[in-house]
């Protein structure tokens, strides 16, 4: 029994394994779970609220009732910053999920195209490979009032190029495989073809490339609440918060250490199992780590 | 090859045109118009003002305005830094941010090149072990931290710097610091990743066979080859030094042309906006044409293809 369970494991199974053969990606994963689930329950269990001030103690150091302290406005720290990490991670998932929509979308339809379409279609995210995207993104922050929902459509607008390239090349390498010539012999629509045949091939290259790009958008949305663009005020992000923390850091230096440590933990833990995730997928890469 | 560089010539145009062309068609859709900012103008003088600048025309007309001015190098004047055009404005805030580029750029490499070579030469030493945490520490640290943290070391606590500004010859130190040492994470990766690659490969056992030194090899052979993807970066990271100089000028307070746009965001100067937009434009596509000559250059395999 157990022979016939060891032939027959999915790739989805084996590239699980493979993941966590390498105790330090068990550990990242096991850190973003701890973290994801501590900003989701974490404010709600704690005695403050994320804008409650405690105007007697401006800027305190940690204590016993303010585990992480307090910023200038007496706001206790570790609510903010459980709160802020619910902001930030739900930026980057959404934002990663725009991207790969997008990228995805494109680069199938692109792919299995072929000729004159996928050359247009490629010449076209080679132009805007080109843009100055942060510029649009601090435009349209600035023009429509810095709204959540318009944050991760921005970000995930900017990201999906890579994704749209991979998945393309993807595609052509899948597209004269046997099953799908089979598949177009019998008749296949193209949406077939793409949703039933091609779709679930790109499973682990879809889930390579969302787990590279999660913290390089995280990084971009810090920046743009740390310029004052993105997250406002009372509300808080990582990038706000690192920002409040950078003005008073002479003065209060955990209030932008707190956080710093928070943010870089969780971009090394995304980055970890990143990597990871592209040996899990694809175990050719491995020779490049 | 002439065929391939008038193609991404022609391509270059057309996305200095869009750019100018998006940027527009978001500075449209901004509630407000022109002159938000100011309302205290009378009806009459908005009406000047809005003929002066064009505002008044059809759209189509105002668009194709913007586009003549940029064909024939007839830059307009700023709405808000009035007297001066944007071209002025620009040349004016560039060489701050090109002054704290390109020493972060040569600093990124002068680190991260030589550092990846190393781990990739003795992989799965101490040494690498090493370098390799040093690089996931580096692209773990944004710049917003790293920033201040630089500022108040070597700027408040020992005055070797100014801490914030442009008055000094040397203030373009920490701020290139701060981004050549966040690149140069990324640059250590990636040339020890493509180094170990090529160096598996058969030329490579030919040449140590021949009896060639490590100095030879990787010099000689390994290294023109395992460049391709550091090369490849420097394209993408050439946008991502722009990124990085709004965040670092505003750490350091430094009146580069980041902090024009944001500024002029802010206050709608629509002239300014879609020109230092253009003239980003014309930086990216000037350093990823440069990547693909040099890649050209340093790899007879690629063939250049329009």
């Amino acid at each position: 029994m157990s022979h016939h369970a060891e032939q027959s494991i999915s790739p989805m199974h084996a590239a699980w394994k493979r993941l966590m053969r390498q105790r330090v990606h068990a550990v990242a994963l096991a850190f973003l779970v701890l973290l994801v689930l501590a900003c989701a329950v974490g404010p709600m269990l704690s005695p403050y609220t994320q804008d409650q001030q405690d105007l007697e103690l401006k800027a305190a150091g940690p204590s016993a009732a303010h585990w992480l302290g307090t910023d200038s406005l007496g706001r206790d720290m570790g609510t903010r910053i459980l709160q802020g990490g619910r902001v930030s991670l739900e930026v980057a998932f959404l934002a990663t999920a725009v991207a790969a929509v997008i990228g995805v979308g494109f680069g199938m339809i692109s792919g299995l195209a072929g000729g004159r379409v996928d050359a247009a279609m490629m010449r076209f995210v080679d132009i805007v490979y080109c843009f100055p995207f942060i510029n649009f993104v601090i435009l349209l922050m600035v023009i429509f009032g810095r709204q959540f929902w318009l944050i991760f459509v921005a970000i995930g607008a900017v990201e999906w190029l890579t994704m749209a390239r991979v998945v393309r090349g993807q595609v052509l390498a899948l597209k004269n495989l046997e099953f799908v010539v089979a598949a177009r012999a019998n008749g296949a629509s193209f949406w077939h073809l793409l949703f039933k045949h091609l779709l679930p091939n790109l499973v682990g290259t879809i889930i390579i490339y969302a787990g590279l790009t999660i913290p390089g958008i995280m990084l971009l949305e810090a920046s743009l609440s740390f310029l004052g663009l993105g997250i406002q005020p009372p509300d808080a992000s990582w990038g706000v918060l690192l920002g409040d923390g950078s003005r008073v850091m002479d003065i209060s230096p955990w209030l932008l250490l707190y956080p710093g440590i928070f943010f870089s933990a969780t971009l090394l833990a995304l980055n970890i199992l990143g990597d990871g995730l592209r040996d899990a997928f694809d175990p050719k890469s491995m020779s490049q780590q | 090859m002439i065929r391939f560089l008038l193609s991404r010539f022609i391509q270059g145009i057309i996305v200095i045109f869009a750019v100018i062309t998006i940027t527009f068609l978001i500075l449209l859709a901004s509630p407000g118009g022109p002159f938000r900012s100011e309302r205290t103008l009378s009806p009459e003088v908005l009406a000047r003002k809005m003929e002066y600048y064009g505002f008044d025309k059809p759209i189509p007309v105002q668009l194709w305005r913007h586009l003549v001015h940029y064909a024939t190098f007839q830059f307009p004047e700023s709405q808000v830094f009035a007297g001066r055009t944007v071209d002025e404005i620009i040349i004016s805030g560039f060489p701050i941010s090109a002054a704290i580029a390109l020493p972060a750029l040569l600093l990124a490499l002068c680190i991260g090149v030589p550092m990846g070579a190393q781990a990739a030469l003795r992989p799965n030493t101490l040494e690498d072990r090493a370098s390799q945490l040093a690089a996931t520490i580096g692209i773990c640290t944004p710049s917003m931290v790293l920033g201040p943290v630089l500022a108040i070391l070597f700027g408040l606590k020992l005055r070797w710097f100014n801490s914030s500004g442009w008055f000094d010859s040397s203030d373009w130190v920490l701020p290139s610091i701060t981004l050549g040492l966040i690149y140069s994470a990324y640059i250590a990766r990636l040339t020890r990743g493509s180094l170990r690659e090529t160096l598996a490969q058969e030329f490579i056992r030919t040449a140590r066979a021949k009896g060639a030194d490590d100095t030879t090899i990787i010099f000689r052979h390994a290294l023109k080859l395992a460049c391709l993807p550091v090369l490849n970066f420097l394209g993408p990271a050439a946008a991502g030094l722009l990124t990085g100089s709004f965040i670092v000028e505003t750490v350091f307070q430094l009146p580069g042309l980041g902090q024009f746009f944001i500024a002029s965001a802010i206050n709608n100067d629509q002239e300014l906006l879609i020109a230092i937009s253009a003239f980003y434009a014309v930086l990216i596509v000037s350093f990823n044409l440069l990547v693909d000559i040099l890649q050209a250059w340093l790899n007879p395999r690629i063939r250049l293809q329009a």
